[in-house]
C-alpha cells in the first residue's frame, strides 16, 4: 500500500508526495496542490478544516465528493473521515460539495497500467503511483472505475485525522494545557479534569494552528465505526420518497421540458417543423438544441413529451454500421494487423504448440451485444441562467467536466456556474456522460432568467445512451491431459476510451486496455498464452457499462476456460486451481466451491456453473446454480466469493455483490441492444427489460481480506455472472451459450 | 377538477388525459413517485388509490376516483409505516429511485395479504423494477414487516 508520507495542511489534498519524477507533465504542477473550494464561500463563523471537513456553529459537515448513485460511497467516505475525526458519522452533515479539482480522484486510472492485478511488485506499484501524476493534472473528479474507496481510504481518514489535530491544538491553546493531556469523544475535546468543549466551539480557533507535519491515522484495531456496518445515510430518506434525485429538484417559476435529438446517433438535425406542435396545451416554447435536435418547453413535462411527439423532424443518416449484422461483421473485419490495439500477453510460443496440435485445437468464438445503462432515473438536469449567472442540479459522475462543459455551452465563466450535484437514479456508467447537462443549459440559455428542468422520455434515454460495446472474442485452446498448455486470445470490440474520451474532446494517447480487461490480466498462468486485442473503428457511440471490458470478456474467457475443461475431462474449479498461483484468487475460488458444495451429487436437471473473473483488482469467484424445468430455465441460487482487501462495511458490500450479480445476470438472460437502418430499435422496458422479483435467485455472499490492498466493490461481481450461468446451463441442459443474451437460445423462468 | 392526494384536496386544471403522475409530480409537486417508463412497465410511479396499487404514469387523472395514497402519505421520515422501517432495517435502497414503488407494492400487498408466501411476493412484486437488484433484501423487508405488522395486530 502507498503511503501519503509527510503530510503538511497545505500539501495532503494532492495523495501521495512520495512520487518522485512526475516526467509526465513536470513536479511543479503535480506538486501545486489545488485550492481548498471550500474557503472560496465561508460565511462568518465557518471554518474549513480540509477540503472536506467544514465546522460551524451548526455542526460538522463532511464532503463526500462522489456521485451518490446507490453504492453507499455517501455513507463510506464520510465515515471515513468521521473515524479519524471522532464523531459518529450519524451526527455529521454530508454534501457531496462543489466541483473541484481538489477532489480529484488519483485510483480511478491506476489499473491503466501494463500490470495485471495480481503483481504487487515495486515496478508495478511504482507504475500506479504514476498514473497518480495524470490524474491530478487533469484534475478529474470522477466516480467510476470502483476506484471511490481505493482513492479516498487514506486521504479522507486523513482529512478527518489532521481536522481533529487542529481541534486538539486549539483546545491546548483556548484552556492552556498540553495537547497531550487531551483526548476527543463523539465531537467534543475532553480535558484532564472532565471539561468537554464542543469541535463547533473551537472551529476559529482552529482555523488558525499551526499544523504538526506527523498526523498519524489510527490503527484498524482502534476503529470505531469502520470495519463493521454502517447504517446508510441515505436510507431514510429514500424510503420516505424524501430524497431528491435530479428529477426532483424544483424552482419556483419552473417550467419542464424535453428533448428530441437524432436517433441516427451522432447526427445532425437538417430542420424541424413545429406546425402540429406549438400551439398544443401547456406548449410555451420549441427550442433548437444546436444542429442536434429541439427541445420542447411547456408547464407540465407531460405536455412537453407530447408536443415532441408532433414535431417533424428531417434528420441527417450516419455513415456507421446501419444494423446489428453490419456491427457484429465490422468486428469480424477487425481481426487484422492494421486494427490490433495490444498485445498485452505473449507467453511462450503459442504458435508452435497450436501448430503441432493441428486438428486437436479447440476453436471457440462468442458474441456480446450493444447493452443499454437504462438507469431507473431517466436522463436529466435543471438549470437557470441569470444574470450573469448558471446554476445546474444534476446527478452526475463527473462534476469537474459538467462544468466546463456547461461554462463552453453557455459562455459564462466557471466561476460564475454552480454545478449542485444531487442523488443519481442510478449511473453505471451513464451518468458519465455530458450530453444530458449540455442539453439543459442549451434550453437555459435559449430562456434567460427562467428555471427549466429538462427531463428525457425513456425512449430518449434508450435510443440516445452510449452503449456497452458489441464484441467477439475467437479463441484457440490446446489442452494435453487435464492442463491447458496453450491459448490464443483475439478479442474486437470499438475503444469504449476512444470513444468517451473523443465525446469530452480528449483523444486517446495509446491503446485501449478496457479492449482486453479480463482478459490479459487474469491470475492464469499458462505456459504458451497470447491476449491479442483489436479495435473496430469508431461508430455507434460506447461507453463505460459497469464493470467496462470485463462486462463482456469475463463471459469469453470463462465460458472458454469451461469449455477447455469439459474437453479435458477435467473438473472445472480443479483445473482453474492448477493455472493459479496468487493466493488471495485461490482461496476465493476454493471458498465459493464450499459454499455451493461443488462435486457433490447434483439433482437431476440441475447445474452447477462456475466463474472466476478478476477485474478492479478485485477477484471474485461465482457459482451458479440452475435447474431445466419444463417451461425454462430457473436460476435458484448464485454464490459469490470476493476478497476486497479490507472490508470498510461487510454489509454494504453484500449489496453491491448482490446487486452486481444481477446486473450480470440481466445482461446475460435478456439484454439486447440491436440497430436497425442506424437507429436502436430498443425503446423501453417492454422490449428492453431486466430481471425481476420471480427471477432473481437468493444470492450467498463471503467476503475476505487476504488481498495485498484495500478494493472498491461497486463493479467487480458483474462479470463472472455471465459466465457461470453459462457454464451452469450447460452442465442442466448440454447446450453451449456462445452468445449473449441467452434468451435468444433457451427460455427463462 | 378535484383530487385527494394524501387527505389532501387538491383542485388541479390539466387535461384529463394527463396520467396522475404528472399531475402529482409536475402540477402538486409531490415527488416521492417517480418516472421510470410511462408505460407501467417498471412499477416506479406506483400509488394507491383506495388501497389498490396503480401505475400513475399511465393512468389519466380524469379517470381517478377515490383517495390517492403517494409515498409521502404511507409514512414520513419521523413515523415510517411498518414496511419503510423494515427497508431501512434490511438496508434494502440502494440508488434508491425505484423504492417508492416497491415499497407502495409491498404495502398494498400486506394490506390485502398479511403473510405472503414467496409465490405471493412474486406475484405481488415482479412488476417493480429495480435496477440495483435489490430483490433479496426487498423480500426479506417483506416478510420482516409481515411478522412485524401481524404480531402488532395479535
Amino acid at each position: 500500500m502507498s503511503t501519503l508520507g509527510k503530510i503538511t495542511r497545505r500539501t495532503f489534498v494532492i495523495g501521495s508526495t512520495a512520487i518522485t519524477g512526475g516526467v509526465l507533465f513536470g513536479v511543479y504542477k503535480y506538486k501545486q496542490p489545488y485550492p481548498n473550494p471550500l474557503e472560496k464561500n465561508l460565511a462568518q463563523g465557518e471554518t474549513a478544516l480540509t477540503p472536506y471537513v467544514l465546522i460551524n456553529a451548526n455542526g460538522v459537515t463532511i464532503i463526500a465528493p462522489r456521485a451518490e448513485m446507490g453504492q453507499g460511497v455517501k455513507t463510506t467516505l464520510a465515515a471515513l473521515v468521521a473515524e479519524e475525526l471522532d464523531i459518529d458519522v450519524q451526527n455529521v452533515r454530508i454534501e457531496h460539495g462543489v466541483p473541484s479539482n481538489a477532489y480529484y480522484n488519483a485510483a480511478v486510472l491506476e489499473e491503466g497500467v501494463p500490470f495485471p492485478p495480481q503483481d504487487t511488485s515495486s515496478t508495478a506499484q511504482m507504475a500506479r503511483d504514476f498514473m497518480h501524476v495524470p490524474a491530478k493534472f487533469f484534475g478529474v473528479q470522477v466516480t467510476g472505475g470502483s476506484s471511490s474507496t481505493v482513492d479516498a481510504f487514506e486521504k479522507m481518514r486523513m482529512a478527518g485525522a489532521t481536522a481533529r489535530e487542529a481541534l486538539l491544538l486549539a483546545a491546548s491553546a483556548k484552556l492552556n494545557v498540553a495537547k497531550n493531556t487531551l483526548s476527543t469523544d463523539n465531537g467534543e475535546v475532553i480535558s484532564k479534569d472532565g471539561q468537554r468543549i464542543a469541535y463547533t466551539e473551537l472551529a476559529s480557533l482552529a482555523a488558525s494552528v499551526e499544523l504538526p507535519d506527523d498526523v498519524k491515522l489510527k490503527p484498524k484495531s482502534e476503529w470505531k465505526q469502520l470495519g463493521r456496518p454502517i447504517p446508510r445515510v441515505d436510507m431514510v430518506e429514500k424510503c420516505t420518497g424524501t430524497a431528491t434525485f435530479g428529477i426532483d429538484v424544483l424552482q419556483k417559476d419552473m417550467l419542464y421540458a424535453t428533448i428530441k435529438v437524432n436517433p441516427h446517433l451522432g447526427a445532425k438535425c437538417h430542420a424541424f417543423d413545429t406546425n402540429n406542435a406549438a400551439n398544443m396545451k401547456g406548449v410555451k416554447a420549441i427550442l433548437p438544441l444546436a444542429d442536434v435536435g429541439a427541445a420542447v418547453v411547456a408547464t407540465n413535462t407531460w405536455y412537453a413529451f407530447k408536443a415532441a411527439e408532433k414535431i417533424d423532424f428531417d434528420w441527417a443518416k450516419t455513415q456507421y454500421a446501419q444494423s446489428t449484422d453490419e456491427l457484429f461483421e465490422s468486428a469480424i473485419a477487425a481481426f487484422n494487423e492494421e486494427h490490433q490495439d495490444s498485445q498485452n500477453r505473449d507467453d511462450g510460443d503459442v504458435d508452435a504448440v497450436i501448430g503441432a496440435a493441428g486438428d486437436a485445437t479447440i476453436h471457440r468464438e462468442y458474441r456480446a451485444p450493444l447493452l443499454a445503462h437504462a438507469t431507473m432515473e431517466p436522463m436529466n438536469a435543471t438549470a437557470i441562467m441569470k444574470d450573469g449567472q448558471l446554476d445546474v442540479w444534476v446527478g452526475t459522475q463527473m462534476p469537474t467536466y459538467a462544468l466546463s462543459e456547461a461554462a463552453r455551452v453557455s459562455g459564462i465563466e466557471a466561476q460564475n456556474i454552480r454545478i449542485h450535484t444531487t442523488y443519481l437514479g442510478g449511473g453505471f456508467g451513464r451518468r458519465l456522460e455530458m450530453d444530458f447537462i449540455v442539453y439543459a443549459v442549451m434550453v437555459a440559455k435559449q430562456l434567460e432568467g427562467t428555471p427549466v428542468k429538462v427531463t428525457w422520455s425513456r425512449e430518449e434515454d434508450m435510443t440516445h445512451d452510449s452503449y456497452r460495446p458489441f464484441a467477439v472474442a475467437r479463441f484457440e485452446g490446446v489442452t494435453q491431459g487435464k492442463n491447458i498448455t496453450a491459448l490464443d486470445v483475439k478479442v474486437s470490440s470499438p475503444s469504449v476510451m476512444e470513444s468517451q474520451m473523443g465525446r469530452l474532446g480528449v483523444s486517446l494517447p495509446g491503446p485501449d486496455s478496457t479492449i482486453v480487461q479480463a482478459l490479459w490480466d487474469q491470475a492464469y498462468t499458462i505456459e504458451n498464452y497470447r491476449v491479442t486485442g483489436y479495435r473496430v473503428p469508431m461508430g455507434i457511440p460506447v461507453s463505460s457499462w459497469r464493470s467496462v471490458g470485463a462486462s463482456q470478456n469475463g463471459f469469453f474467457n470463462e465460458s472458454m476456460i469451461d469449455e477447455l475443461a469439459i474437453e479435458a475431462n477435467a473438473d472445472p474449479i480443479e483445473m482453474r486451481l492448477s493455472l493459479i498461483t496468487h493466493q488471495p484468487t485461490r482461496n476465493v475460488l476454493e471458498a465459493v466451491a464450499n459454499m455451493a458444495n461443488w462435486g457433490s451429487d447434483v439433482a437431476e436437471n440441475h447445474g452447477l456453473g462456475v466463474a472466476l473473473v478478476t477485474s478492479f483488482g478485485v477477484p471474485v469467484a461465482e457459482i451458479v446454480e440452475v435447474v431445466n424445468t419444463p417451461r425454462g430455465i430457473k436460476i435458484l441460487n448464485v454464490y459469490v466469493a470476493a476478497d476486497v482487501g479490507l472490508a470498510i462495511d461487510s454489509r454494504n458490500i453484500e449489496a453491491q455483490l448482490i446487486s452486481a450479480v444481477n446486473f450480470g445476470l440481466a445482461g446475460a438472460m435478456m439484454g439486447e441492444i440491436t440497430l436497425l437502418d442506424g437507429k436502436v430499435q430498443q425503446t423501453n422496458f417492454h422490449n428492453y427489460d431486466a430481471i425481476r422479483m420471480h427471477q432473481a435467485p437468493v444470492i450467498h455472499t463471503k467476503i475476505l481480506e487476504n488481498g495485498e490492498r484495500i478494493r472498491g466493490i461497486g463493479e467487480p461481481g458483474t462479470p463472472p455472472a455471465a459466465p457461470a450461468l453459462a457454464n451452469a446451463i450447460f452442465a442442466a441442459t448440454g447446450l453451449r451459450m456462445r452468445e449473449m443474451p441467452f434468451n435468444k437460445h433457451i427460455q427463462f423462468v | 377538477m378535484q383530487i385527494n392526494v394524501n387527505g389532501t384536496q387538491h383542485e388541479v386544471d390539466v387535461d384529463e388525459e394527463m396520467p396522475l403522475l404528472w399531475v402529482l409530480r409536475d402540477e402538486l409537486n409531490i415527488t416521492g413517485p417517480k418516472f421510470g417508463c410511462g408505460i407501467a412497465m417498471c412499477g416506479a410511479c406506483t400509488v394507491h388509490i383506495n388501497g389498490q396499487p396503480a401505475r400513475s404514469c399511465s393512468m389519466p387523472v380524469g379517470q381517478v376516483s377515490g383517495l390517492i395514497t403517494t409515498i409521502e402519505g404511507l409514512g414520513t421520515p419521523d413515523a415510517m409505516h411498518e414496511v419503510q422501517a423494515a427497508w431501512v432495517e434490511h438496508q434494502v435502497a440502494q440508488c434508491g429511485y425505484c423504492q417508492p414503488g416497491q415499497i407502495m407494492s409491498a404495502a398494498a400487498l400486506l394490506q390485502m395479504n398479511p403473510n405472503p408466501d414467496d409465490e405471493a411476493i412474486d406475484h405481488a412484486m415482479s412488476a417493480n423494477l429495480c435496477r440495483c437488484g435489490t430483490y433479496p433484501r426487498i423480500r426479506a423487508a417483506i416478510k420482516a414487516a409481515a411478522q412485524n405488522i401481524r404480531e402488532k395486530s395479535a
